[in-house]
């Protein structure tokens, strides 16, 4: 018993490789958005693209290196979960800033 | 057939677990993970509200110190990386290389979770603490919600230390392991989203 392992844990399995991948990639994306805010050269609208492309990147990483989602068919469910929860999200986060920037506009 | 309960007690002692189990475990707590990331787009949505009501008091860029928030994200990112070689270690079956990746592991998390509390302390004795403001009350409390689930997240690490010690790497002990692989690489998710929103968007 105490040598058992387990095969299979709905994450597929990392290796050192993937791991590694994931660390060098997630450092470097972290890397850009902190210079590029430090640097202050860019202009803010460039800065902003710059900084939340890095993080919807560095979030892909994550979840591919990290949490090991892919499209194989054992992921499957995990994968729907995500894109419902990000469905949720969506809603959540962009409902609240139309409804409260609406009221911000007309009562102020 | 009756099962008195020094019976049942040997059923518990044994920790069988069947591989089916294992899967879904993972599987339900992934659900509870995307309930939590609700949780969190639901406090990130008030603090995109209320990012700019400052009250008269400080703004972001006043308050925040970008190379202590990229220390910060170094301590949580190599602790993430530190599990993935416990996770490892545990698919060799090698438990003292467990323990020592997953002391590591906890450390690092000590870091950023000490950095972060010191952080809120100074902030809090130079007056702007979440009453200050509807920016520092939305930020407290994402920044806080974050930092809880990392702490609990070490109390998690040290339950399961102890039971690598004393159950050894059974198949209940790693499957245990993977589901708090998973939170701890969620906690770091969240947290990009955290320094780019809060800290990085807060200071351009």
């Amino acid at each position: 018993m105490n040598q058992a392992h387990i095969d299979t844990t709905g994450a597929s399995r990392g290796s050192f490789k993937s791991y590694a991948t994931g660390f060098i990639l997630s450092i470097i994306l972290t890397v850009i958005p902190f210079a590029l805010v430090m640097s202050g050269t860019l202009s803010e609208a460039a800065v902003l693209c710059g900084i939340f492309a890095a993080a919807i990147v560095q979030i892909l990483v994550h979840l591919h290196y990290f949490l090991h989602l892919d499209t194989s068919s054992a992921m499957r469910w995990n994968v729907l979960a995500v894109l419902l929860t990000l469905l949720i999200m969506t809603l959540f986060v962009w409902g609240t800033l139309w409804i409260m920037g609406h009221l911000n506009y007309r009562l102020m | 057939m009756t099962i008195d309960a020094s019976t049942i007690d040997t059923f518990a002692r044994k920790e069988i677990e069947h591989p089916d189990t294992v899967a879904n475990h993972a599987f339900g707590f992934w659900l509870y993970l995307m309930t939590d990331l609700v949780l969190f787009a639901a406090i990130f949505a008030a603090f995109a509200v209320l990012s700019h009501n400052y009250a008269g008091g400080p703004t972001g860029k006043e308050l925040f110190d970008l190379p202590y928030t990229f220390g910060e994200t170094m301590f949580l990112l190599f602790s993430s990386a530190a599990y993935g070689l416990a996770v490892l270690a545990m698919y060799k079956g090698k438990k003292n290389s467990v323990l020592t990746w997953l002391g590591v592991t906890f450390l690092l998390g000590l870091g950023f979770i000490s950095m972060e509390v010191n952080e809120f302390y100074h902030m809090i004795l130079s007056g702007n603490g979440p009453q200050r403001s509807g920016f520092l009350s939305a930020f407290f409390t994402l920044v806080g919600t974050h930092g809880a689930h990392v702490t609990f997240g070490l109390i998690w690490m040290v339950t399961m230390m102890g039971q690598v010690v004393i159950k050894g790497l059974t198949v209940p002990v790693q499957s245990r392991l993977m589901r708090l692989s998973m939170f701890w690489h969620f906690l770091d998710i969240v947290w990009i989203g955290v320094f780019t929103i809060v800290y990085l968007m807060g200071s351009t």
